[in-house]
């Protein structure tokens, strides 16, 4: 196999993942820290690229990323305020419930505003071009998302290890009702994280807007997988959601980009065509089901004591 | 007394359901949401356009039609169809898109013996030996569109050629047919799942299996985002790409742009066809919605007109299916591409033309630039067994 092609495999794979990360991250701080199964967070996702969407034609793309994650940190906010605050002390199951209908909430609302069928969003004009790699040409649209990827990861890293601010997360995350004996305010502390993450969310559906498609119900299917991430890397490690989000990432791309051409060797086409996806799909969850056995915390649980 | 009283509302009743069959009753069930509802909406405005120019009425009847959103899903698309059958009691149903969704309803259309006109699904499945009374296709047959472009890439004598589409029945239609006239090397066939949007992994496969050509049937959402992406992966100006109407009409231009130029694609309609229907068609659907009609829309359009034909053919008699189904199958009217026929198995015989992407005056839209085939009829019309 040639080593352009599994290197543009491996920077497709990365592209994925750091998009996955984004979403992970929120998640996991919310599940870890808030103790909250969010199901409304692809909702975020979803939000933040209608309005990248809505924004862009009149500010350009840029812009309109910033403003749409200035939005969706405030509509997160509100919604803490006003909704998920009143969520933490009940039991999962409510959680999954009232979070479920805030989704289906969200989806018809947007369907409202912005009809039923997707709305156009363009990559920027100045990143259409293909950029020329030893050996292949890549989208330069793609290495832009997995240096913003990378650039956020890294401002995560910084904010959760080296500020107060983080400081009171990983405590949070660890142990939720000594930091509150130590007298870190929980209500405002909560509230930020919930908007951080929904800033996160609205920064992977504008740069994946343009890939993909902006739709309703867009966020549904990344959430199942953001998910697997957070289980796999440890509920509330960032650490953990950016090592998850690299092996669920690559495994998904790998498994889409390899297994069909295998498969083709054995089976027709159409056959090959259906198992390569759902082969691929099944060794995701095959992953973390093996690491569910062998680390049943996932592979850098944040909880310090169990 | 009682009784007599409950029978005397009943027949009122029934003689007012009687009077109201001088409606003709339509069901319209299609895909209006989600990647693939750009193809649904384009044939509902076209429908809609041909009962405004036939002044509401199809065949002098006034006509009551119900919208329902299949969501590309076969349940969905079941239980409207349902719906239509057995509450509304519709005299004719259309409007799905997706060949998997028509093969879920087919039974239930067929056992309820109420005529079915598709505007766009022409499965393989309902060509040949499993063709039926009251299926009816205005469009074409599935691989028609695929087998023009498979005869003029094997025309221009590219050596092997990479093939993709969607995996499911269309989509194993579309390669089938595209191979039946396409005689060189397929360097690779490719399915991919249908609705994706993201194909960075398939792309990166192509590069690397440098083939002379690319054929892909990508409907709606997926072939805008194939499409762009391919253009943005530098590999449009490689490898020439070859694509069927679905995949560059006027909903899939306005999304990608520019990078459209150039880009050949087949056709059984195009908007320079000249006929009195086209010309109508063409400028009062720009003048109605604002953009270009795609080939979905002038299909939505003569859905209406054949519907139309057939209740004047029986002087608005419905009762009488027999009669009906006749007029349907011998019907002769001037559709948006010229005089329409059916073949023996109700799929329509015609030509398929050859278009290119270009810039006309200040915009990008198809420009004709010739006919692949003449009169053309479907592989599967002589296996022909009419149930």
């Amino acid at each position: 196999m040639p080593l352009d092609l599994i290197l543009e495999q491996l920077l497709n794979g990365v592209q994925f993942s750091l998009m996955l990360f984004l979403l992970a991250a929120g998640l996991t701080l919310i599940f870890g820290v808030m103790d909250l199964i969010n199901l409304a967070h692809g909702s975020l996702y979803m939000i933040g690229a209608y309005l990248t969407a809505t924004f862009a034609p009149h500010v350009g793309f840029f812009p309109a990323v910033v403003l749409a994650i200035l939005g969706t940190m405030l509509i997160g906010g509100l919604l803490e305020v006003t909704i998920i605050r009143r969520l933490y002390a009940r039991t999962h199951l409510t959680q999954v419930l009232s979070t479920f209908a805030l989704m289906l909430i969200a989806n018809e609302v947007v369907r409202m505003i912005w009809g039923a069928q997707p709305i156009a969003l363009s990559a920027p004009e100045s990143l259409s071009q293909p950029v020329q790699l030893p050996g292949f040409k890549y989208s330069a649209y793609r290495l832009f998302i997995i240096a913003a990827g990378l650039g956020v990861g890294a401002g995560l890293y910084y904010l959760v290890n080296k500020t107060r601010v983080g400081m009171w997360l990983r405590a949070g995350a660890s142990n939720r009702e000594m930091t509150r004996a130590m007298g870190v305010k929980i209500g405002p502390l909560y509230t930020l994280i919930f908007a951080l993450g929904a800033g996160l969310c609205a920064l992977a559906g504008a740069l994946l807007g343009p890939l993909l498609s902006v739709q309703v119900g867009m966020g549904e299917n990344i959430l199942i997988l953001a998910f697997v991430v957070v289980v796999i890397g440890g509920i509330g490690s960032i650490k953990g959601a950016f090592i998850g989000s690299l092996l669920v990432g690559i495994l998904d791309t790998a498994g889409r980009a390899f297994l069909p051409t295998w498969l083709t060797a054995l089976f027709n086409p159409q056959l090959a065509g259906s198992f390569g996806p759902a082969l691929a799909s099944i060794a995701i969850y095959v992953l973390m089901a093996a690491v569910l056995f062998f680390k049943p915390r996932g592979l850098f649980p944040a909880r310090g004591t169990g | 007394m009682h009784n007599f009283m409950k029978l005397a509302a009943l027949t009122v009743l029934l003689s007012a359901s009687a009077l109201a069959q001088n409606a003709v009753k339509v069901g319209f069930v299609s895909t209006l949401s989600g990647p693939g509802s750009g193809l649904g909406v384009d044939a509902r405005d076209g429908f809609n356009l041909a009962l405004k120019h036939l002044g509401n009425k199809l065949g002098g009847l006034p006509v009551e039609i119900s919208f329902s959103d299949d969501k590309q899903d076969a349940d969905t698309a079941r239980q409207a169809v349902d719906k239509a059958i057995k509450r509304d009691k519709v005299d004719f149903l259309t409007g799905i898109i997706f060949s998997n969704l028509l093969l879920a309803v087919g039974d239930t259309v067929f056992d309820s013996k109420t005529p079915y006109i598709s505007l766009n699904a022409g499965p393989s499945q309902y060509a040949g030996s499993g063709c039926n009374a009251y299926f009816y296709n205005v469009a074409w047959q599935n691989d028609n569109l695929h087998e023009a472009m498979g005869k003029y890439v094997n025309s221009r004598k590219f050596s092997d050629v990479y093939i993709l589409a969607p995996n499911y029945p269309a989509g194993k239609d579309a390669l089938t047919g595209f191979k039946r006239f396409f005689k060189g090397k397929i360097t690779a066939e490719v399915y991919t799942k249908v609705n994706q949007l993201d194909f960075a992994a398939e792309i990166a496969q192509i590069r690397a299996a440098r083939p002379k050509a690319v054929y892909t049937f990508q409907p709606g959402g997926s072939g805008i985002n194939f499409i762009k992406q391919y253009a943005e992966a530098g590999l449009l100006k490689e490898i020439p790409l070859f694509l069927p109407g679905f995949s560059a009409d006027a909903d899939v231009i306005k999304a990608v742009g520019p990078n459209m130029v150039g880009i050949f694609n087949t056709s059984q309609w195009a908007m320079e066809l000249s006929n009195p229907t086209n010309a109508k068609f063409v400028a009062d659907f720009k003048a109605t919605y604002g953009r270009n009609p795609s080939l979905y829309a002038a299909q939505g359009y003569d859905a209406a007109l054949l519907m139309s034909e057939a209740v004047k053919d029986v002087k608005g008699n419905l009762s009488d299916g027999a009669a009906l189904r006749k007029a349907l199958e011998n019907t002769s009217f001037i559709s948006t591409h010229g005089a329409f026929k059916f073949n023996k198995n109700h799929y329509p015989v015609q030509d398929i033309y050859l278009r290119q992407v270009a810039k006309v005056g200040g915009s990008i839209q198809n420009r004709l630039v010739g006919k692949v085939f003449s009169n053309h009829e479907d592989a599967y019309a002589k296996d022909r067994k009419m149930k």
